[in-house]
């Protein structure tokens, strides 16, 4: 009796939580964010009516057949039934499963775009840097040897190849607003994240891979890059920003940029 | 021999006893002691996470390098969220439902005088026991214990010191105490498999056989697969650490300023073999207490479990598609991005035997008569926290969405409700169930529904908000959250979570007290105090 009351109590609270403002997600700044919030919307109201159905039904049952000095029911099974509830289940559960699917695919089976804007992206413990094409286009190669993270070549990258001379390193992201960005995700030592809330985005870093990260942010501002796997004691402080610049600014900051490499 | 003599002589046989009871017993008091272990660790966390600058003298009493002056550092969080992790995964949750509880009824329901191999039994048990010790073990040696989490993920846990204080022989001995554990599991689940292959009672199919027994029994199959493979990740990272191989080590890496020469290895092989174990293993936590949940709605609505076939099937295949999700655990690890697909589709796939067990549950309470035991309280407050923690797993399986809550609290809050709370929930149900004919009296009942209501309302205000932390997309595993400006907004809810944590501790002192007194002082229990049909009570 007392223990339907509280199934109950507890599952309308845990449901209440689900309609206060202030622990959410940051505002969307991005085509994938706004279908990644669609597509959750739409889990949460499933999920939320299963969560509701199933907690009230425990409830009931239990407040239904308390112990009033009844005859229990003799009922053992009901194969039907078991059928029936199976493949409801497997219905809707499947639904969710390909409904899904789209925003996946949107971020990781479109192929590259030659019009993006490709960015190395280094990560080591606790650090990130950027490294920009430069003038050429064209990134430098990269000599492990030569990898010295106090005078600014955190990358690595060989003086002798001249391609890499107007190579940018930088420890903020910035991107133009609206132009398709291609990250290339490396990381120098151990596993780390890159993770940017507003663009609903995560992914590992992984030494010895290099992975591809594509988005287009679509509101200039500034927003926290946290580290997301665990990667050491400096782990909570590895941080750093993404900076979404109108692409005017941008173009600006990247002529200023590209002057100062080539007049060291 | 003098009296002294004959006295050590007996506790030698106890401790060293080839009794499946007592082997029982044995594992339920180290689960009981790792868990006690274990919340207390959680708590140092749960403090430090909202008092990130606090000087505490304890902890520099306890950890004089963790906590110079009495100030934590980062390192010594991260390691006592390691064992904390390690402890209630592998001390806990696999050994109390399974071996402990396992141990004693398994051969008791089936009619058999004991386990298949008793001997093996005993030594199942020392070697957990001596797994836990080695664990143990590494805080006290330099550089504390790992700080590399539950998962030990390489490089970080793969090249030694160089990664970090307690990444050295705390993680050596972190990971020899894990393939010992997954020895010891080897010896158990083989144990078991012989039990209910050869001991059943003369005539008694497999379908006759109690739902406790079908639990025990495909938590053994699925341990024998899983616990094989942790044991090979375990030795090649092992390998990796102390004779220079690279397994799980590529080329190229800058750590530490430190170029190394290894090549060839991949971070990811050892995810894969991880989760093969390490997904699977949330049902070795949880099916045991499936079936024990399954008899008990059963005798206290004086019905039959409904749809026993569906039941033990449904087990079956939960045990058999918990094998093909372990991906799930790795959507944004950088492996093969159509992997995913097929993952996703398996993982929501592996929720429709659990929703199959839901429903015949609420179907065993219909129509019934409710005698509202204890033991009844834990069991219903388990189907409620299922569901809970369940559902969540709609969300966490596509592979899209999960992109924005891995490694976030929502996934702290989903697997501490359905593995961690919920399995817990089962081992309440099973002392209260069961403690009449292990020790001869009853728990308290109107102290044990005391500590079921304060406990049940306790963890949904602990871990139902921590999702929200998550949907602001908090990262997990961080030592204090002072860094970012978008962390600033969640402490509040971290203060609230943490009292409601310490008072949720506070109130496991009436369990303790409970179990301590009953032991010696509680009401004597009749043969069959709850009139069940199973054989365990019949037996003696």
């Amino acid at each position: 009796m007392a223990i339907a009351i509280l199934i109950a109590a507890l599952a309308g609270a845990t449901v209440a939580l689900f309609f206060q403002p202030r622990w959410w997600f940051p505002d969307a700044i991005s085509a994938h964010a706004r279908a990644y919030d669609s597509q959750l919307v739409i889990t949460l109201w499933v999920v939320g009516c299963i969560f509701v159905a199933a907690q009230a039904a425990l409830a009931w049952v239990v407040f239904r057949y308390r112990d009033r000095g009844q005859q229990p029911s003799a009922a053992a099974g009901n194969n039907t039934l078991e059928l029936l509830w199976t493949s409801a289940t497997a219905v809707v559960f499947l639904a969710l499963a390909f409904a899904g699917q789209g925003i996946w695919a949107g971020v990781h089976l479109a192929g590259p775009d030659p019009a993006a804007l490709r960015i190395e992206t280094l990560a080591k413990q606790f650090a990130w840097t950027y490294r920009y094409a430069g003038a050429d286009g064209v990134f430098g190669r990269v000599d492990i040897r030569q990898i010295d993270d106090a005078s600014g070549n955190p990358f690595g990258i060989d003086s002798r190849d001249p391609k890499g001379r107007d190579d940018i390193t930088e420890a903020l992201l910035r991107v133009p607003a609206g132009r398709p960005v291609e990250l290339h995700l490396k990381s120098r030592d151990v596993i780390h994240n890159f993770f940017v809330r507003e663009l609903r985005l995560k992914q590992d870093v992984v030494p010895g891979m290099t992975i591809p990260l594509r988005f287009t942010a679509e509101t200039p501002g500034t927003y926290e890059v946290p580290c997301s796997e665990l990667c050491g004691l400096g782990h909570h402080q590895m941080r750093s920003s993404l900076v979404v610049l109108p692409p005017a600014e941008f173009d600006e900051w990247m002529r200023e940029a590209q002057q100062k490499v080539a007049q060291p | 021999m003098d009296a002294r003599g004959a006295a050590e002589g007996r506790t030698a046989v106890t401790l060293f006893s080839t009794d499946h009871r007592v082997i029982g017993k044995q594992y339920i008091g180290l689960a009981l002691f790792s868990v006690l272990l274990g919340m207390l660790l959680s708590l140092v966390m749960r403090f430090h996470l909202v008092h990130p600058d606090s000087k505490v003298r304890l902890f520099q009493m306890l950890w004089p390098d963790g906590a110079p002056g009495g100030q934590m550092t980062p390192e010594l969080y991260l390691s006592l969220m390691t064992m904390h992790g390690t402890i209630m995964v592998f001390f806990v949750l696999t050994t109390a439902p399974q071996s402990g509880f396992g141990n004693y009824f398994l051969p008791l329901q089936l009619g058999a005088k004991d386990m298949a191999f008793p001997v093996l039994n005993m030594l199942s048990f020392w070697t957990t026991a001596l797994s836990l010790v080695t664990l143990l073990a590494a805080f006290l040696v330099e550089g504390g214990a790992p700080l590399s989490g539950w998962t030990a993920y390489p490089p970080l846990s793969g090249l030694g010191k160089i990664t970090g204080p307690g990444q050295g022989l705390g993680q050596d001995l972190w990971i020899v105490s894990i393939a010992l554990f997954c020895a010891a599991s080897l010896m158990g689940a083989i144990n078991f498999i012989v039990t209910v292959i050869e001991l059943r009672a003369p005539g008694m199919g497999y379908f006759d056989m109690p739902l406790t027994c079908w639990g025990w029994f495909v938590t053994a199959l699925i341990s024998l697969f899983a616990f094989a493979v942790l044991l090979a990740g375990g030795i090649l990272l092992l390998l990796d650490r102390s004779a220079g191989t690279s397994f799980f080590i590529p080329a190229g890496l800058v750590v530490n300023d430190q170029a190394q020469t290894r090549s060839g290895g991949s971070p990811i092989l050892f995810q894969h073999l991880f989760w093969f174990f390490g997904h699977p293993e949330v049902y070795i936590a949880i099916l045991p207490g499936m079936g024990l949940i399954s008899t008990v709605l059963g005798v206290f609505s004086g019905k039959k479990v409904f749809g026993y076939k569906a039941m033990a099937i449904a087990m079956l295949a939960i045990g058999g598609l918990g094998f093909v999700v372990w991906g799930h655990h790795m959507f944004i690890s950088g492996m093969s991005p159509y992997s995913s697909i097929a993952f996703s589709v398996l993982t929501l796939a592996v929720g429709v035997p659990s929703a199959v067990k839901t429903f015949n549950w609420l179907a065993t309470l219909w129509g019934g008569r409710l005698r509202f035991s204890a033991a009844m309280h834990y069991a219903l407050g388990f189907v409620s926290l299922f569901i809970t923690g369940g559902i969540t797993g709609l969300v966490l399986g596509q592979p899209g969405l999960d992109i924005y809550f891995h490694d976030t609290y929502f996934v702290v809050a989903h697997f501490h409700l359905i593995m961690g709370v919920a399995a817990i929930f089962a081992i309440f149900a099973g002392l209260h169930y069961w403690f009449p004919k292990m020790y001869g009296r009853f728990l308290h009942e109107g102290l044990g529904k005391l500590h079921f209501f304060l406990t049940f309302a306790l963890v949904y205000a602990v871990f139902v908000p921590l999702h929200f932390a998550g949907f602001v997309g908090n990262p997990r595993r961080y030592p204090d959250f002072k860094e970012y400006e978008f962390l600033k907004t969640v402490l509040p809810l971290h203060i609230g979570v943490t009292h409601a944590a310490y008072t949720l501790a506070a109130v496991q002192l009436l369990f303790l007290g409970n179990y301590f007194w009953s032991k010696r002082r509680g009401a004597v229990a009749p043969a069959n105090p709850w009139g069940a049909d199973t054989r365990e009570w019949s037996d003696d």
